[in-house]
């Protein structure tokens, strides 16, 4: 077998992801997928989507790191690491310096903290709580009517964020009722939206210095989110090209350095 | 639990004989049967001849058998918040529902020993107090205590008389109830075997000071029941004694209680009851073993002194950890990642214990910034596993886990 390339896959709550590298370290393919009810299932198409990408592929995967939620349920992965870990490799090759890379994702926000060296010294994740998250944003568009996209469009159009109090989910879906019923511009509710999950997100780890990367689906180059952490913290912060892929890329940079001691 | 300790089955009879007499005690016309909180004067108790029985050990085993979250909710429609102490709880629930997880250790005992008194020490926390008083209404018998200081920087003499003075003042009511006079020679006798008890738990416990461990944490849940549910009574001797033995003949061995142990972590705060043995699992599955904690040291006495029986156990109550000033514990957590050589330490923030949940006012950074100690909260619950998310805390786990093995890298 000429195995030269190397695979991540991350199995998320609500969006998989997988990243295929070149021998050289070099970005071959990515995908993205729903993940749906079958773990297995989507990890096998997301597969196959790279392998249509690349066809040299085929046959020549030397190893794939399976991360994220259903990271057990992928059966061709060689190994598995969490998706804390996946994180930092792939900011520090992407960025390489000190940084804190916060991860907005489905379920779970994730801040970790590397040193000059790269090192891993901390990280930290939500509560037991979905506030904070891209699921929070699913469920404040839902009650809005609208997307994710669609919630979105609305924030990109706000003013004047509306700000909300509640911490909990359920009882910020009950403030927005109020606030609509109060007849405050929906596209100012929805900045607000955004607002909250800045304020949440700010609130897990001290970000008053340093560079500030930002990763996960929601946090687009240019977009709402990028946009009010920026106002929230006072200063810029780096968005890889690729966001939503950060994690399976550093899933595939594993499983590089795995199989050959590099990059 | 991990590479399983032999001690385990004579463990079990010990604790089923203890709860069989306390079953007998309650049914016998003629003995005194007294509740104590796990760390309260169960020396003063002995020596008066009451049967002992710890409502927190009862929790525990509530939730070590998963049956208290679906009790939780019983003791909450009778007004005890969700946030409040899930042993207390879990225990009320059990109560109201009249069951109890000691039908399965023995099924002739159908319920818990009913007290003739409920002796605490609020310096743990105030629910013990409010725990106590529901029986205490709803049993109609007395409950007495000692209120220990909270919050101790420094165990000054005065503090030791104050407390000492308290715990004597406890001398005639139990008189009374006991029938019987407190007889000064079995008290220093109960006092003298609470320490030897405690000094071979300690010796038990520093067998995780080896390398690799013989023993985690997980381990030591179990191993702690005789010196809690036996601290004053000669079969707890016998036991650690035994247990002792085997754990130095793993060490010489060379055996882990984790096979392959390439991580080393510390455990602060309360075990999540309900998890232990997936926790176990999960961790030796990573090749880390938790091989010290501040809860299983909890039950080391080193202060207990049979010629200053009364100082000594006001001394061992006011030096306990959980009542200290967070200085105080964060000098001790560096001390024991120290000693245990530790690669980091996992700080419980359990929901409904604020009180041994040690994190949340800034010590994982002070201790990462102070003494470069790395740590990872998990956050979860002893006894209501409706606060504990399986997938997140296997997360946090894992990636800490991974990080340790980074920086050893
Ligand atoms: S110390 Fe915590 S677990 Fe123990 S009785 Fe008090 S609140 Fe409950």
């Amino acid at each position: 077998m000429n195995a030269c390339f190397y695979c991540g896959v991350d199995v998320g709550s609500s969006y998989s992801k997988a990243v295929l590298l070149d021998a050289s370290g070099g970005f071959a393919a990515g995908a993205i997928r729903r993940t749906g009810l079958d773990f297995a299932r989507v990890a096998m198409e997301l597969h196959q989507d790279l392998l249509v990408a690349v066809p040299d592929a085929r046959d020549n995967v030397a190893r794939t790191v399976a991360t994220g939620y259903g990271r057990d349920n992928v059966a061709f992965a060689t190994s598995r690491i969490t998706e804390v870990s996946c994180q930092a490799a792939a900011c520090w090759h992407l960025f390489h310096q000190a940084l804190t890379a916060i991860d907005v994702g489905g379920q779970d926000t994730k801040i970790i903290v590397l040193g000059e060296t790269g090192r891993r010294t901390d990280f930290r994740m939500n509560r037991r709580c979905a506030s904070g998250t891209g699921a929070f944003l699913e469920e404040m568009a839902a009650r809005l009517d609208t997307t994710p996209d669609g919630l979105e469009a609305l924030a990109g159009r706000g003013r004047d964020a509306v700000p909300l109090s509640s911490f909990c989910t359920v009882f910020a879906k009950g403030e927005l009722l109020s606030l609509i019923r109060a007849g405050r511009p929906v596209e100012d509710i929805a900045l607000g939206v955004y607002d909250a999950v800045v304020r949440r997100v700010v609130e897990m780890a001290s970000l008053q210095s340093g560079t500030i990367v930002l990763t996960g689906g929601a946090a687009r180059p240019g977009g709402v989110l990028v946009g009010r952490f920026e106002a929230a913290l006072g200063r810029q912060v780096l968005v890889p090209d690729r966001p939503q892929l950060t994690v399976a890329l550093g899933a595939a940079l594993l499983a590089m350095r795995e199989g050959e001691g590099v990059p | 639990m991990s590479g399983r300790i032999e001690s385990t089955t004579l463990l079990q009879s010990l604790m089923a004989t203890a709860f069989r007499e306390c079953d007998a005690a309650a049914r016998d016309p003629s003995r005194r049967v007294a509740w104590c909180s796990s760390v309260g004067p169960v020396e003063l108790l002995r020596a008066l001849d009451f049967t002992v029985f710890f409502p927190e050990n009862h929790a525990a085993m509530l939730g070590a058998s998963r049956m208290s979250t679906g009790l939780i909710p019983f003791a909450n429609a009778e007004g005890f918040s969700p946030e409040v102490c899930s042993y207390m709880t879990s225990d009320i629930g059990a109560f109201r529902r009249n069951v109890t997880p000691l039908s399965r250790v023995d099924p002739s005992i159908t319920s818990v020993p009913k007290p003739d008194v409920l002796v605490y020490d609020s310096n743990q926390c105030r629910d013990v107090v409010d725990w106590f008083s529901f029986y205490g209404r709803e049993l109609g018998v007395p409950v007495i205590g000692v209120a220990a200081p909270r919050g101790v920087q420094e165990p000054t003499e005065d503090l030791v008389a104050a407390v000492a003075s308290q715990i004597r003042a406890l001398v005639s009511p139990l008189e009374a109830i006991a029938g019987r006079r407190l007889d000064p020679d079995r008290l220093r006798e109960a006092v003298a075997v609470s320490r030897d008890t405690s000094d071979l738990w300690r010796s038990v416990l520093s067998c995780g000071e080896a390398l690799p461990s013989p023993l985690t944490f997980f381990d030591g849940c179990i191993h702690m029941g005789p010196a809690v549910v036996l601290r004053g009574d000669p079969r707890a001797l016998e036991y650690y004694r035994a247990l002792l033995a085997e754990l130095q003949a793993r060490i010489a061995a060379g055996q882990g209680a984790v096979s392959g142990e390439r991580v080393r972590l510390y455990w602060d705060g309360m075990p999540v009851w309900g998890r232990l043995r997936d926790l176990s699992d999960l961790l030796a599955g990573l090749g880390a073993s938790v091989v010290g904690s501040t809860y299983c040291s909890s039950w080391v006495f080193g202060q207990l002194d049979p010629d200053e029986p009364f100082d000594s156990m006001a001394r061992a109550a006011i030096e306990l950890f959980i009542a200290r000033t967070d200085a105080v514990k964060e000098m001790v957590l560096a001390g024991e990642a120290l000693r245990y050589r530790v690669d980091g330490i996992v700080f419980h923030d359990a929901k409904t214990c604020p009180n041994n949940s040690n994190c949340r006012y800034g010590m994982p950074a002070r201790l990462r910034e102070g003494k470069g100690l790395a740590s990872v909260i998990v956050h979860s619950d002893l006894n209501d596993l409706r606060l504990h998310a399986d997938e997140g805390v296997r997360l946090a786990l894992e990636a800490f886990v991974e990080q340790c093995l980074e920086a050893r890298r």
